[in-house]
């Protein structure tokens, strides 16, 4: 059988939780990680009688977020209840936002090869409080952890503009890149800040004619990975299918399917989209929310450039490969440092160089981000300057950034303290490279016969200059000076 | 000694213990009493704290013997419905489902109340969770009417009213959603009021319908309904609807109470009227005779929409109720099946097992109205019919400074007598219901008795946040006749 022709269509619901100091409706501390419920309280526990109180902290992470995103915000926007019961669902209703999102119709620009980019439009942003988590014992009970229940959750709906892997992984990647910018969300992985549901389905070109197979929803993705890979199986899986079945999506076959993370499959979960009626309504325990044009400023005014702007500026402007800006850009307070030292006068392609390669490895021995090892943009850019100039080698550099890191010293303390700084006077090294030519006639001859010899001649006789001044004269001007005595 | 204390009002036992004259201890062991000799025949408490009430007692009078400042209800026995939190007691809202349910947490009014140094005597009985009209749905109690025990106290909040026509508490707490603290308090013959949605927090009482519920007094005079309020009201940031109090401040309600109000004008809805029994109608129009007399002016006005609201109520408070019910699952807290075979099982047997007959009706009612396809065609209507009674007392308010009608069209039924015929007991909540449904406040104050010597309650209602408006009108009324001060045949 021929191989078919088909398109990739996906869509992405996608939430993250946003790192306020409490949850969404009451105010027990948003912690992970902790002893099973011990981050509880009436109002979260769904007690009788309790009352939600709308946390004004979440709402404004809700609004920078959608704002970063490009949305619409709504100056009118209510809370809804979503009814369903689940052990987790304290209430057996989760405060939610049905008709009335605070925002809706934006877009996310994500990088493809080549420097590209591409508009993934945003459907909707929305908030709502998060549920609790059942636990599943291997001994046929369950439990329930309930500290999770009523942590803020941005929920956000992409039209299905994605037709690859890689391009839902883009985007994921730089969602999670644009929270932690905005400083609204951790972001963190491992701990479920942020989890995926991918809506897959194919367009086939079969004999001429476009086939959609039936949407496939994944639930609860929290990797890149998961998700980068479960949808390159779901579209390897469904074109399989259609090729056995000539299955079309109709109304009422959309299924759900989990991933299976050891085995690296899609599994069946419900075979028929279920009549959900969630009995959407507003909630009478909350009052609407209105956006006045002052609040609305006040949040705009935080707003920063996006991440995916400032890469492309970082290649534009300061020369750096799209690699090193993406690398610098995928920390707020990595590009912040960055910056700093650039503007200090650090040389930025010596600072990427600097942070990217020591600084990263060091932020990683110390579990730190590079901003946080305690050195100051000033004596960054310093330490880049000296390279730049040659005062000191690449290799010195390494070592005086960790002793910077340290001691808190100056790079030229550490240079002078460590005999770190090179020599790179043209006189005092002339009378060095005259005493190793005399010493060495067999590499000097070696060197002007030219051919295959020359080049390692040239090298050796570098190496011993290098040995007499202890490693600390600069190679270029030595390789100057070589070169105008070998002619 | 014991009668003329216990026919003290709450201000006057406030002011003797704040004076000396009268211990809170004496005054709660009196009331004690009263509940012992009493609370049989009537049934008015699902839980009394002797113990606690009288430490309490013992506490304010040892403030006072100490000249330390006192609150305003310094020592003054109250009880409240059994559907507000406390830390102290049960809170079971007369369901099986919360028969064992002890709250970690006071409800506002019951702070307010303590920070006010009043002393709570018990807990009392209520049509299961709040629903229903004669205090009959209780899942837990029976409660009869002081004044006739064949009948019914009225409801939800039945027990509170019975409570304190019985003299078993010098004042008490309701709720009202739909007239259940109006209607028990016309029942039993004494003043009760629903105060403006927003007035006072409803934080720690248990939901019902979220945006038609609302805490108030149930008393014996309409100065001690004005006391409490006092008491009760004001802004709660734990409750986001109730309201700022730069937007609607808090008065002291006592100050000007015995001042007329100026330039009264009293609306009556005549049609609305005729579909009272022949006695209330008297009643009714003999209240009004004594406004006239007073000089004030009555003026005929129509609500052309009134008749809609039982309908819509229907529909607005059953789609919150069963959603604010869905909570009760056996999961938490509360009733669980003894031996449920897997997770579905128990929700669905705790809460057939743990829930009345009318509070079943009322969740599939309510769940059956937010179904989708039916939503636009109940819920949704019943909003914009809520909006046009919203509209006909804004009209009604325009041309007149307060509306007077009965607070229901019979006085208190038998026993039995509508248990079986939910749309029946329905329908006397039709005097009532609107003023949940548009927020406004309105008191039940006692005006007459029937053929049959059981009291007959005058309502009136005025626009929101006018409390202290509304409670002036009350009590002129109140001066000019006994009937509050005439006691149940039970207790003479």
């Amino acid at each position: 059988m021929a191989q078919l022709q088909y398109k990739a269509v996906i869509g992405l619901e996608i939430h993250v939780h946003l790192c306020t100091e409490t949850k969404m409706f009451c105010s027990c501390a948003l912690e992970y990680g902790l002893e099973a419920n011990s981050r509880v309280c009436p109002v979260c526990l769904g007690m009788p009688g309790v009352l939600p109180v709308m946390n004004k902290h979440a709402f404004e992470y809700a609004m920078l977020t959608a704002l970063a995103l490009n949305c619409e915000i709504s100056r009118f926007t209510k809370w809804d209840r979503k009814s369903y019961y689940y052990p987790d669902l304290p209430k057996n209703y989760q405060i939610s936002q049905y008709d009335l999102p605070m925002s809706r119709n934006g877009f996310i620009e994500i990088a493809l090869e080549g420097g590209l980019t591409k508009k993934i439009r945003i459907i909707r942003v929305h908030l709502e409080e998060d549920a609790g988590k059942n636990l599943h014992s291997a001994k046929g009970f369950s439990q329930v952890d309930l500290n999770r229940a009523g942590a803020p959750l941005l929920e956000i709906v992409t039209e299905p503009d994605m037709n690859s892997p890689e391009e839902v992984r883009a985007l994921a990647v730089e969602l999670q890149r644009i929270v932690r910018h905005l400083g609204v969300s951790e972001a963190d992985m491992q701990k479920g800040h942020m989890r995926f549901e991918p809506n897959i389905n194919l367009v086939i070109d079969k004999d001429g004619k476009d086939c959609k197979t039936p949407i496939v929803e994944v639930k609860n993705l929290n990797s890149f990975r998961a998700l980068e890979r479960s949808v390159a199986y779901e579209i390897a899986r469904q074109l399989d299918e259609f090729a056995e079945t000539g299955l079309v999506m109709e109304i009422g076959n959309k299924t759900t399917r989990g991933w299976d993370d050891a085995n690296e499959i899609t599994v069946l979960q419900r075979e028929k989209e279920e009549a959900h009626d969630y009995r959407y309504f507003p909630d009478p325990d909350l009052v609407p929310v209105e956006v006045s044009d002052q609040w609305l400023e006040q949040i705009r005014s935080r707003l920063c450039e996006l991440p995916i702007k400032k890469q492309m500026r970082y290649v534009s402007d300061y020369g750096l490969s799209d690699y090193d800006a993406g690398v610098l850009t995928a920390e707020r307070a990595m590009a912040d440092f960055f910056e700093e030292v650039v503007k200090d006068g650090g040389e930025p392609k010596r600072v990427c160089n600097l942070l990217t390669q020591t600084g990263l490895k060091l932020a990683n021995e110390k579990g730190c981000s590079v901003a946080e090892l305690g050195i100051k943009p000033k004596d960054m850019a310093e330490l880049a300057k000296m390279v730049e100039d040659g005062q000191v080698s690449a290799t010195a550099s390494t070592t005086i950034f960790e002793k910077i890191v340290e001691t808190a010293k100056s790079p030229i303390q550490i240079a002078e303290e460590f005999n770190l700084v090179q020599k790179s006077d043209a006189g005092e090294l002339g009378k060095i490279v005259e005493q190793v030519l005399k010493d060495n006639p067999q590499a000097v001859d070696d060197v002007k016969s030219g051919g295959k010899k020359s080049k390692k001649a040239r090298g050796f006789l570098l190496g011993q200059v290098m040995q007499k001044t202890g490693g600390r004269a600069n190679p270029k001007v030595v390789s100057e000076i070589l070169a105008k005595k070998l002619t | 000694m014991s009668d003329e204390l216990l026919n003290l009002s709450c201000k006057e036992l406030r002011d003797a213990i704040a004076a000396g004259r009268v211990k809170s201890v004496a005054a709660t062991e009196t009331v004690f009493e009263q509940i012992e000799k009493y609370e049989p025949s009537v049934g008015a408490y699902i839980s009394t704290f002797k113990e606690q009430a009288l430490t309490q007692a013992r506490q304010v009078d040892d403030k006072i013997t100490k000249g330390r400042p006192i609150g305003a209800l310094a020592g003054v026995p109250v009880a409240i419905k059994d559907n507000m939190c406390i830390t102290f007691g049960a809170t079971t809202c007369a369901s099986k489902i919360l028969e064992n349910f002890h709250a970690p947490y006071n409800a506002a009014v019951v702070e307010r109340l303590l920070a006010a140094d009043a002393v709570i005597v018990g807990k009392t009985n209520l049509d299961e969770f709040a629903m229903g009209s004669s205090t009959e749905n209780s899942g837990l109690k029976k409660t009869v009417n002081p004044w006739d025990l064949s009948r019914v106290p009225g409801g939800s909040s039945g027990g509170s009213a019975a409570a304190v026509a019985a003299r078993m508490c010098f004042a008490a707490l309701g709720s009202d959603t739909g007239g259940s603290i109006r209607q028990p308090a016309s029942f039993c013959g004494t003043v009760g009021l629903k105060p403006t949605y927003g007035r006072v927090s409803r934080f720690g009482l248990v939901a019902y319908g979220s945006s038609l519920d609302q805490i108030g007094p149930v008393t014996r005079t309409v100065a001690d309904t004005a006391l409490i309020l006092n008491v009760i009201a004001g802004h709660d940031q734990k409750d986001s609807t109730s309201i700022s109090e730069q937007i609607a401040p808090v008065c002291d309600y006592l100050e000007k109470l015995d001042e007329p109000p100026k330039g009264l004008k009293i609306g009556i809805v005549p049609q609305l009227n005729e579909g009272a029994e022949q006695d209330v109608r008297k009643a009714i129009g003999e209240a009004l005779e004594v406004y006239r007399n007073l000089g004030v002016e009555i003026a005929e006005i129509t609500m052309p929409h009134f008749d809609y609201s039982i309908a819509a109520y229907y529909l607005i408070a059953t789609a919150e109720a069963s959603s604010n019910l869905a909570r009760y699952d056996g999961v938490h807290y509360g009733y669980r099946t003894p031996r449920p075979n897997d997770y579905i099982e128990v929700y669905s047997k705790s809460r057939a097992e743990g829930f009345g007959g009318e509070v079943k009706r009322r969740i599939m009612l309510g769940t059956y109205v937010l179904s989708s396809g039916y939503y636009d065609a109940y819920y949704l209507k019943a909003l914009k019919v809520r909006n046009l009674i919203r509209g006909d007392f804004t009209k009604a308010f325009e041309s007149c400074n307060c509306v007077m009608m009965p607070v229901s069209p019979t006085t208190a039924f038998k026993i039995g007598e509508k248990i079986d015929d939910p749309l029946q007991m329905y329908l006397s909540d039709v005097y009532t219901i609107a003023a949940n449904l548009a927020g406004v406040p309105a008191i039940s104050i006692p005006c007459g008795f029937d053929s049959k010597n059981l009291p007959v309650g005058l309502q009136i209602l005025t626009p929101a946040f006018t409390e202290e408006k509304l409670l002036r009108i009350a009590r002129m009324y109140e001066k000019q006749n006994q009937w509050h001060l005439k006691k149940p045949a039970l207790i003479k």
